[in-house]
């Protein structure tokens, strides 16, 4: 039995389930429904409807990324000092990870309603009802929500690599807390900082699910353009020239976040 | 970068080793046992083969199902979608071979110019002829002699406000929409034709326009009314109307009663600088595998006593003349609710969507896009 | 340093509030008599009777745990195969498929899904449950083949050349020699792959044929027409079965890890 043979399957899988599709992609959106060879729905993007669906996604995954590192940090920082019960604290930091993400989504939505749970409780109260849901507010808050844990993870496990000694080390030297906290921890943890980074960023930028469950038809992302070219729009050429002009803006954010850390190409390469 | 998520779930995946596959057990049980046998729709066939219905979600009562089933002997496979734009490249890339199709009106016209329909044989459906007058009127304008299509349902586009937040009578028009004094209060369409024709009917356009300037004015005032929108949606405007979530909402007549069944005071208007109406057909694909079932399907909805459970069970107008007598005898307060029975003079400032040419729908797309983004 | 504790400790509940009052009101309203959004009108068990009663939903979830045991069982086999076989690999075809098998990772799901079904839809495949399983089974491979590589490296080529100078044949020596080994590494891909397919949306969203549901797809539809109470029983017992098995996990992981300690002392 020639061992090299048991990667035919995964030859045929990658060459069926990744690369066709995505040459076929790429063969769509530098094409028009004829067939002939055209740029146009690349250069699509310049048209205002997309431009600014494109920089509203870019504004909100920026905003909704760096509230998610500016929570996990700290909760990190504090993890680490935990002494009793650490495993459960953890579980409980991770638990509504497991849940399914359109329920997660789905509970903001509920929530956020001006018939919902928190503008019943503000009239109850005597106040104005406020205007909560279908805001960028409301998106933001979406994605902090279903992508902080993936935030969470990578810093957490790169705060917790380092090793008790360094930190205390820096405390007999006489480094004040918050010394050691941006002197030493966050340094030594940017390699978990720049996967959460990624692993949060990509999501919020191209999602069109969170935008229509919580920015009530509002907020319209390049995720949203793309979904609705392929599905309601019927210009499937389109939709696949701004995915790619997407997929492009996704790698040229994470070459400039890779700039932080050389130590990402490493990590790229198993 | 992904290692370090896969590193950290790979310890947590670690601990579930046996438990997650207990768990698919056990969920694999439970719905074996509370579904029995009926999830397995695409293994089993009726004894006269199976009818693939694309469809409207919730758009046919359950109940006319499972009683074509019983006495056809033909099982229903019933998937759904959420508006006519998302249906269309289904059918046209045929993905997925559907054998009737519940289309609008301008719809039926787009997919008769492109070849994706076939004609349906008059001959397998003699219920066709309780069809109304006035439906087979308008249907002249989408599918003349009804060679491709059957109207299923057919009623308006207005405006449905909660009367206890809102005086009655306050409002009449599209143009009142657009009062300050309603700032996140109202809900719009999120449907490109719907949406577009609110403005072209203020605006005193046709909304079967083709003239670049209106759609680029109508898109603006779209964007003008923006601030003042609570939400953008199409089914679940009904349930934040009774929620109250907000007060004003753009609705199909159909709904509208449904709502009124459970709060009295939703009123309904029809706009008095006109509005759609609409008709939503059954047609068969050109792909289709089963057509003499689809026929079946059709012939069985135009039945008089299935048209009238339709009729219960959505209360949009009926195209069938036997059942709308029946109607009549049975609601007579019906007759009188300008959202079923809407005034003949506003009817005929009414006008039915057309199917408008690929140019023409790429500016309404430019348009309507460029108002979603903004 | 003390007088930050109570600081401390208020930020995390603060957190642990924020993580899970969402879920919490859920769950309070799975019990609410009314159907509204916001305000309690008494308790109830009917969505609960009505969510059981209901096939749409008891069929989506036979779909979700199917679909996701299939995905992961044949992206199991596939995966480990080639692990197995990288060893043997020149080093240029070894890098090669390692760089490919990070596309989906990298990739947006929006771009996997949609380029899955120009693939379905160009040869002529028609949308239904097998388009799903396959492209779950896609982006199932490469986790796969992240926690079984490890070990099938720390393996090393040793065991296996033992085994056949000790006459074994080359298939006995895999099943006997190499899987034994790496099977830590084959049932955490294996779950991986299949908590991966539950959670997905938006891959199925784009390569779903006629009738299929999973959970992730009927709820998105469900919000569209109007968020109805069924779907907060539903999301209460997911939560609650989710719960359960990793306290379970966990307690079991942690008798495991104090006898397998107990035994190298």
């Amino acid at each position: 039995m020639n061992k090299k043979a048991l990667s035919a399957p995964y030859v045929i899988w990658i060459i069926g389930g990744t690369l066709i599709p995505l040459a076929l992609m790429l063969y769509y959106g530098l094409t028009d429904g004829e067939g002939s060879f055209t740029l146009s729905n690349i250069l699509a993007i310049g048209e205002p409807g997309h431009l600014k669906a494109l920089l509203t996604a870019l504004l909100l995954a920026a905003v909704s990324t760096l509230i998610c590192f500016l929570l996990a940090f700290p909760i990190a920082v504090l993890l680490r000092r935990v002494k009793r019960a650490k495993g459960l604290i953890i579980f409980l930091f991770l638990l509504p990870m497991w849940m399914n993400f359109l329920l997660r989504t789905m509970a903001w939505q509920v929530l956020l309603e001006k018939g919902g749970v928190i503008n019943s409780i503000i009239s109850w109260l005597g106040f104005e009802k406020l205007r909560l849901i279908n805001t960028p507010g409301a998106v933001i808050m979406g994605m902090v929500y279903d992508f902080l844990p993936f935030m969470l993870l990578p810093i957490n496990n790169a705060v917790s690599k380092i090793a008790l000694s360094t930190t205390e080390a820096a405390y007999d030297l006489g480094a004040s807390e918050m010394q050691v906290v941006f002197k030493v921890v966050l340094p030594l943890s940017v390699p978990g900082i720049v996967s959460g980074i990624t692993m949060v960023f990509v999501p919020a930028l191209t999602t069109f699910v969170i935008s229509n469950m919580l920015g009530g038809g509002k907020i319209y992302l390049i995720g949203n353009i793309i979904e609705q070219e392929f599905t309601v729009g019927d210009n499937w050429n389109l939709g696949a020239g701004l995915s790619i002009v997407m997929m492009v803006f996704i790698l040229i954010s994470m070459l400039f976040i890779a700039k932080f850390d050389k130590d990402v190409e490493e990590d790229l390469a198993i | 970068m992904n290692n370090t998520k896969m590193i950290s779930r790979f310890s947590l995946f670690k601990r579930m080793v046996l438990f997650a596959i207990i768990i698919s057990m056990l969920c694999t049980m439970l719905s074996a046992c509370s579904s029995s046998g009926d999830d397995e729709d695409t293994a089993t066939v009726g004894e006269n083969g199976v009818v693939y219905v694309y469809n409207y979600g919730d758009y046919v009562d359950p109940d006319v199902v499972d009683m074509f089933e019983e006495e056809t002997g033909i099982k229903v496979i019933y998937d759904t979608f959420d508006t006519n734009e998302e249906m269309y490249p289904i059918i046209s890339s045929s993905s997925v071979k559907y054998d009737v199709v519940g289309a609008g009106d301008y719809m039926v016209e787009k997919m008769i110019q492109n070849d994706l329909l076939s004609e349906i044989n008059h001959d397998n459906v003699p219920n066709f002829k309780y069809a109304s007058e006035m439906c087979l009127e308008f249907a002249e304008g989408y599918d003349p002699g009804n060679v491709y299509s059957m109207p299923y349902t057919w009623g308006t586009v207005g405006i449905l406000y909660n009367s206890r937040n809102i005086p009655d009578g306050e409002i009449t028009l599209w143009s009142d929409l657009w009062k300050d004094k309603y700032y996140d209060d109202i809900m719009m369409m999120d449907s490109l034709r719907d949406g577009l024709m609110i403005p072209l009917k203020i605006l005193g356009c046709s909304c079967n326009t083709s003239n670049e300037d209106e759609i680029s004015k109508a898109a603006d005032k779209l964007i003008e009314q923006k601030e003042l929108v609570y939400k953008y949606a199409t089914d679940a405007i009904r349930d934040l109307l009774l929620n109250e979530s907000a007060n004003i909402g753009v609705i199909y007549s159909g709904e509208a009663i449904y709502c009124q069944e459970d709060d009295e005071d939703m009123h309904y208007v029809l706009p008095e600088e006109g509005s759609n109406i609409w008709f939503d057909t059954w047609t068969i694909p050109k792909v289709a595998e089963n057509k003499e079932n689809a026929e079946k399907w059709i012939n069985f909805m135009y039945r008089p006593d299935i048209a009238l459970k339709t009729y219960e069970y959505l209360h949009y107008g009926t195209p069938n003349v036997e059942a709308e007598k029946m109607i009549a005898e049975l609601y007579p307060e019906d007759f009188e609710n300008p959202a079923l029975f809407p005034d003949e003079s506003l009817i005929a400032k009414c006008e039915t969507y057309h199917y408008l040419g690929k140019e023409t729908d790429a500016i309404y797309n430019k348009y309507w896009k460029k108002f979603k983004a903004s | 340093m003390k007088k930050h504790g109570a600081l401390r400790v208020i930020y995390l509940v603060l957190i642990i509030i924020f993580l899970y009052a969402p879920i919490f009101t859920l769950m309070v309203l799975s019990f609410n008599e009314g159907k509204s959004m916001g305000k309690w009108t008494g308790f109830s068990l009917r969505w609960y009777a009505s969510m059981f009663s209901d096939e749409e939903i008891m069929e989506a979830l036979g779909n979700t745990v199917f679909i996701a045991l299939v995905s992961a069982l044949v992206s199991t086999v596939i995966g480990t195969a080639v692990c197995i076989a990288l060893p043997r690999m020149n080093k240029k075809i070894r890098d090669a498929f390692l760089a490919l098998n990070n596309i989906p990772l990298l990739n947006a799901d929006i771009v996997t899904g949609l380029s899955l079904m120009l693939a379905f839809v160009a040869f002529g495949v028609s949308l239904s449950m097998g388009t799903v399983i396959l492209s779950h089974i896609t982006f199932c491979i490469p986790y796969v083949i992240l926690s079984v590589r490890p070990r099938v490296k720390q393996l090393g080529n040793t065991g296996y050349e033992a085994a056949l100078d000790l006459g074994a044949t080359p298939g006995q020596a895999l099943f006997k020699v190499i899987l034994p080994e790496i099977r830590p590494g084959i049932t955490a891909g294996f779950l991986m792959a299949f908590t991966m397919s539950v959670d997905d949306f938006i891959v199925t969203h784009f390569t779903r044929g006629a009738g299929v549901n999973t959970l992730s797809t009927l709820i998105y539809g469900q919000v569209r027409i109007g968020i109805r109470p069924t779907v907060y029983a539903l999301s209460t017992i997911v939560f609650v079965t989710v719960l359960i098995v990793l306290v379970l996990a966990n307690v079991f992981q942690g008798k495991g890890a104090r006898a397998r300690q107990g035994k190298r002392i």
